[in-house]
């Protein structure tokens, strides 16, 4: 192994004032505390400012128009171009959620419909939110494409049961996505 | 002892302790916050204000957050005043006000105003116009330091018993140096009754910048140079007297958890909070007095419009004077908070060292050179 040796730098005078160090120190503070009063902090338009440094104000302001494709918000169901429900009720984001969040309840798509080779849709489909923890998991399982966390974030509620979406609610946040897979409807 | 002077003393402590420094130290607490905030770009308290939607009005009023230290004061009484089973309870509890008393004392020399006429009577705005202005202050400061070390000691644990140590260590350092540094001013002044010493100042200028009356000739310009000396060591004394950043070693909370007040809860805390900021307040308003004129407008303004043709001041002067000192106070205090959101904390033996090796030295060098520049103009 080489041995380097390295010489501590020398401090010259006015490093050992420490004074001109402590007033190059104060006119930096103090062009920040200009910027920040003026609403002109580097980076404050990219953070949606409020005006004040870079801080957002958030029920006032909001960051959705930066919000990222990839942000995972409230798990949600999705329907295809035809309005078919996705899901069919295999249970496998049931199984695979780590707060045990989901409820399924499959049920069978009767002969007469339209999609009977499909064989199954859940019944009922409860996405508990005062458990889930936004992990991404039952996206990443499900085998229909079915389940997606949209871009939703202010999830309040009074009441425990107001926190539980159900399947109804979970349609209406998922709406519809377009051009994933066509496995069951014509337009494969 | 007549009764005028009883019940306007009385008057003077209530207004000046309770209606200006009290308001003073809550509203440092909201200041601090705020600076600190926009040095950082960022936004600080401005929610809390009166919350007009609960009692079924449309708009909150928020003013900027201006009612936050009313908040934090009720939080302070609400929340549970915790005593740990291990610590010396009566030290423990004598602590706090140890810390909190002499920085309140301290406010009785501090000349606020000129004086102001009613019915006839002419009051000075001070409440003790003693003879020994700064040494009093001196005195009654230094005593603080019993009440955080003693909070360190009675807290029976590890960092609070650092944080008292070193807090003990650092004030009898700095001490000394405040004590010097300040010694060139009085040899100027010839006089220790902080008042006077301010009339001095309206009339022939600041110390540090005299530029009317008496003040221009060239050896009062040349005394100066001593007086700026003198001016920095005073400062950066004070900074470490109220144990402010960047020399807040006692505190600490990257090394001490929260140095000497880790053990303490609810009020008692906010009581050593509200010592600390007393402090500081004090000492703005004594570096103000000293060297900046304390209540004095200055530029000779003092003499045109607040004084009549025999040379005394108008009956309202007092109040512009007050305004005039609190103005400056406020500066030095927006000072103090740009300084310690700037400054990064000294390490305990640079501390030391500045103390006993750098301002100590250079305050008595100083001395003598003040005598020997005033030997030199009185030649």
């Amino acid at each position: 192994m080489a041995y380097i040796k390295i010489k501590r730098p020398e401090l010259s005078l006015a490093d050992k004032l420490y004074v001109p160090a402590i007033i190059k120190g104060l006119w930096l503070t103090f062009k920040h505390a200009v910027a920040s009063v003026r609403g002109k902090s580097q980076g404050g338009k990219d953070m949606a400012s409020s005006g004040l440094g870079i801080t957002m104000q958030y029920p006032e302001q909001k960051w959705d128009e930066h919000l990222p494709e990839y942000y995972r918000g409230v798990p949600a169901l999705v329907t295809d171009e035809q309005d078919r429900e996705r899901c069919v009720s295999c249970q496998l984001c049931e199984f695979i959620c780590p707060p045990k969040a989901i409820k399924i309840i499959p049920g069978e798509i009767p002969s007469d419909d339209e999609w009977a080779k499909v064989e199954k849709r859940p019944k009922e489909f409860e996405i508990d939110m005062t458990r889930c923890i936004y992990c991404g998991m039952c996206e990443e399982v499900c085998p229909e494409q079915a389940i997606y966390l949209r871009q939703d974030y202010a999830v309040t509620g009074l009441t425990r049961k107001e926190m539980v979406n159900d399947k109804k609610r979970l349609y209406e946040i998922g709406g519809k996505r377009i051009g994933l897979v066509n496995k069951w409807n014509e337009l494969k | 002892m007549d009764l005028a002077f009883l019940a306007a003393s009385a008057i003077k402590i209530f207004v000046f302790t309770f209606l200006i420094t009290l308001p003073m130290i809550a509203y440092s607490t909201y200041a601090e916050r705020r600076v600190s905030a926009i040095l950082q770009d960022r936004v600080g308290p401005n929610r809390v204000g009166i919350p007009l939607t609960l009692f079924g009005g449309k708009k909150d009023w928020s003013f900027f957050g201006l009612l936050q230290p009313l908040a934090d004061g009720l939080k302070g009484l609400l929340k549970e005043d915790f005593t740990p089973a291990y610590v010396r309870k009566s030290y423990y509890w004598m602590a706090p006000a140890l810390t909190a008393v002499p920085a309140f004392i301290t406010v009785c020399v501090i000349p606020f105003g000129s004086e102001i006429t009613i019915f006839g009577e002419t009051i000075k705005l001070v409440i003790a116009d003693i003879g020994v202005g700064p040494l009093f202050i001196f005195a009654v400061a230094s005593l603080s330091v019993y009440g955080i070390t003693i909070a360190g000691w009675a807290s029976n644990s590890k960092y609070p018993f650092f944080g008292g140590v070193r807090s003990c260590a650092q004030m009898i350092s700095y001490e000394i140096a405040l004590g010097l540094s300040i010694v060139p001013v009085l040899m100027v002044f010839g006089q220790l009754n902080l008042s006077d010493i301010v009339n001095e100042q309206a009339r022939n200028g600041w110390l540090i910048f005299p530029a009317w009356g008496d003040g221009l000739n060239l050896g009062r310009w040349l005394l100066v140079i001593p007086l700026a000396i003198s001016f920095f060591i005073f400062t950066v004394s004070i900074f470490a007297e109220t144990n402010r950043m960047p020399f807040d070693l006692p505190e600490c909370e990257t090394e001490l958890v929260g140095g000497y007040h880790t053990e303490y809860s609810s009020m008692k805390f906010a009581l050593f909070f509200m010592g600390e900021y007393a402090a500081m307040i004090v000492g703005s308003a004594l570096i103000v007095t000293v060297f900046f004129g304390g209540w004095s407008l200055g530029f000779g303004l003092d003499a045109k419009f607040l004084m009549d043709e025999a040379g005394n001041w108008k009956a309202w002067a007092g109040l512009v004077h007050l305004g005039a000192f609190l103005t400056k106070v406020v500066a030095f205090i927006v000072f103090f908070i740009w300084v310690r959101w700037t400054v990064p904390r000294f390490r305990y033996d640079q501390l030391m060292k500045l103390g006993w090796v750098v301002f100590f030295e250079l305050a008595l060098v100083n001395i003598f050179l003040t005598a020997g520049i005033m030997w030199w103009i009185s030649r």
